[in-house]
């Protein structure tokens, strides 16, 4: 058909240039592909990626304790400070264990949650479960974290239903914010997990069970070896998403502190801009190592 | 699969389960915003309409909501000319660094919001600034729209990845030329995708507040960022709890919208 086209473009000289284009651009698939893709890269590789390696870069500089501006001198004494103050440890050690505890949260509650409606409900109730578990996605962060800060204060709805049962809720504090996050993150878990357990066909399931395996036989051989990188796509959300947080920390948290809030102080109120970003290389450097095992479980297709 | 009863049971209790604790806050809040009360204790005292007229009135609430919807559609227009521009490339064509681009694409949101705040911030003072472009409006838009291009990326990408070629391939074999097949053919097929990808974006932009505190500078307050500061004022609580409360009933909106849009009754 090109040459058809070709053909007529040379009979007729006066043509509209935009069809000489069009027919050029629809036998070049390599001038197709130059154009897609420099303005989404120059966005991402420039304002991003720039944008990053920049602020690690600021990370090996320091700020003069009597100014406050940043002091353009290579130096290790941010990371030093970061190693040797226990204090920073504790905090680093906490985020990665509030991280990981939500995450086995949400698994835990999520799992069974995307197989019951994958496959245990009714078909035609699929979607409204799916609409329901997603609904409060919409429903903003702030006043999901705040509803939480209502229901956990002194005398609040938590307290009040433990009365019965002679315990009081947890009050602000770690648990508190372990809960909240678990609370916030949940959609993210379930989501993938239920389009992993979607795409699962139904036959497979019946034929391990012909074959004489029990459900949970099933279950471990068949099913979770399938779902694995969905898995392992709804633990990144939900271990980043806690990793970086500090809001619910200043909602619900009390006094402790994770790695996000003490970045967040020395942008702020410290005004250390190189702390911060040395800081801040702690999530980076855990998530991309989190990023490169979840990329050989294929599990970045599923996101 | 067949499941014992009991299996059954186990699994419908969970969800339920889930279901309620999902719900649970979400109604809290909602009772508390017609609470007269001020306080908030639990039962509520009695039924009142006045901190919803109180924050209809309320000149703040009301700018920042339209800073957070300028942002909103700003950061998704943006996303959607650059996401299906990168899901187009990485979806039909092999090259070099292909794998690499879909990984920068997902970076934005797999890294922690913080680390993307204060590097776009340090970024934006660095180079923007002497060009005298300060923190504002402007600037949250580029920072949202950083990690909204993933959701239109994945949209658009997986619809292109399940259509294949074939009907464009059948259209250029009746004559269409190459803008005719993607204005009749290719932007048809991807259109659920596309409104999906946006709806997505936009509720995205509409609740960040991470990127946002480091990108928006004084003068520009999206809803977040109000809601935030207000939190913690005992005379703001009525107005702020209505709000939330709003959010909850308008969430429901993107939920009716995507399903219709979508045009299947499967996907939500």
């Amino acid at each position: 058909m090109d040459d058809d086209q070709g053909l007529t473009a040379a009979g007729r000289p006066a043509r509209a240039p935009r069809r000489r284009a069009a027919a050029l651009l629809h036998r070049r698939p390599r001038l197709r592909l130059a154009l897609l893709l420099p303005a989404p890269l120059a966005w991402l590789a420039a304002v991003y990626l720039g944008a990053l390696a920049a602020i690690f870069l600021t990370a090996f500089w320091t700020t003069d304790t009597f100014t406050g501006e940043v002091v353009h001198r290579f130096t290790l004494a941010n990371f030093q400070m970061l190693g040797d103050e226990p204090v920073y440890r504790t905090i680093a050690l906490r985020s990665v264990g509030v991280a990981a505890a939500v995450t086995a949260i949400d698994t835990a509650l999520g799992l069974p949650m995307a197989f019951y409606m994958a496959k245990v409900a009714r078909p035609s109730h699929r979607p409204y479960l799916v609409a329901a578990v997603l609904a409060p996605l919409w429903a903003a962060y702030l006043v999901k974290a705040y509803a939480w800060r209502v229901m956990l204060a002194e005398g609040g709805l938590i307290d009040e239903a433990l009365r019965p049962f002679g315990a009081s809720g947890p009050g602000y504090g770690l648990t508190a914010t372990v809960i909240v996050l678990s609370y916030l993150w949940l959609p993210y878990m379930i989501l993938p997990v239920y389009a992993g357990l979607e795409r699962l066909p139904g036959p497979l399931l019946d034929a391990s069970g012909d074959l004489g395996a029990r459900p949970l036989r099933t279950f471990l051989s068949v099913v979770l070896p399938m779902i694995f990188p969905s898995l392992v796509a709804g633990s990144l959300f939900t271990f980043s998403l806690s990793l970086g947080d500090y809001l619910t920390v200043k909602i619900v948290g009390g006094r402790g502190q994770l790695l996000g809030n003490v970045v967040y102080d020395n942008v702020g109120a410290a005004n250390n801009l190189p702390f911060a970003a040395a800081v801040a290389t702690v999530p980076v450097a855990v998530m991309l190592a989190y990023l490169a095992a979840a990329r050989r479980a294929g599990a970045l297709r599923e996101l | 699969m067949t499941l014992s009863p009991a299996a059954r049971a186990a699994l419908r209790a969970v969800m339920i389960l889930g279901l309620a604790v999902i719900y649970v806050p979400l109604l809290v809040v909602l009772v508390n915003s017609v609470n007269a009360d001020r306080a908030f204790g639990w039962p509520p005292s009695g039924l009142t309409g006045r901190w919803w007229a109180q924050a209809a009135d309320n000149a703040g609430a009301r700018r920042a909501v339209l800073t957070s919807l300028k942002a909103g559609i700003g950061a998704t227009a943006a996303a959607l000319v650059l996401g299906t521009m990168a899901a187009f490339a990485v979806g039909r064509y092999r090259f070099f660094g292909r794998e690499a681009v879909s990984l920068v694409v997902v970076l934005p949101i797999a890294l922690p919001g913080i680390v993307t705040g204060i590097a776009l911030s340090n970024a934006f003072q660095v180079v923007l600034k002497p060009l005298g472009v300060g923190l504002g409006l402007f600037t949250v838009v580029v920072g949202h729209a950083t990690f909204c291009v993933v959701t239109i990326y994945n949209n658009v990408l997986a619809r292109l990845r399940r259509t294949g070629t074939v009907l464009e391939e059948a259209s250029a074999d009746l004559g269409a030329r190459g803008l005719q097949t993607f204005r009749y053919v290719t932007l048809p097929a991807l259109r659920p995708a596309l409104l999906a990808g946006a709806l997505l974006s936009f509720a995205l932009s509409f609740d960040e507040i991470i990127v946002t505190t480091f990108t928006a500078g004084p003068g520009t307050e999206t809803l977040p960022i109000w809601i935030f500061t207000n939190l913690f004022r005992p005379n703001q609580a009525p107005v702020v709890n209505v709000l939330a409360a709003a959010l909850i009933v308008l969430s429901v909106i993107p939920i009716l919208l995507a399903r219709r849009l979508s045009g299947t009754r499967t996907v939500p």
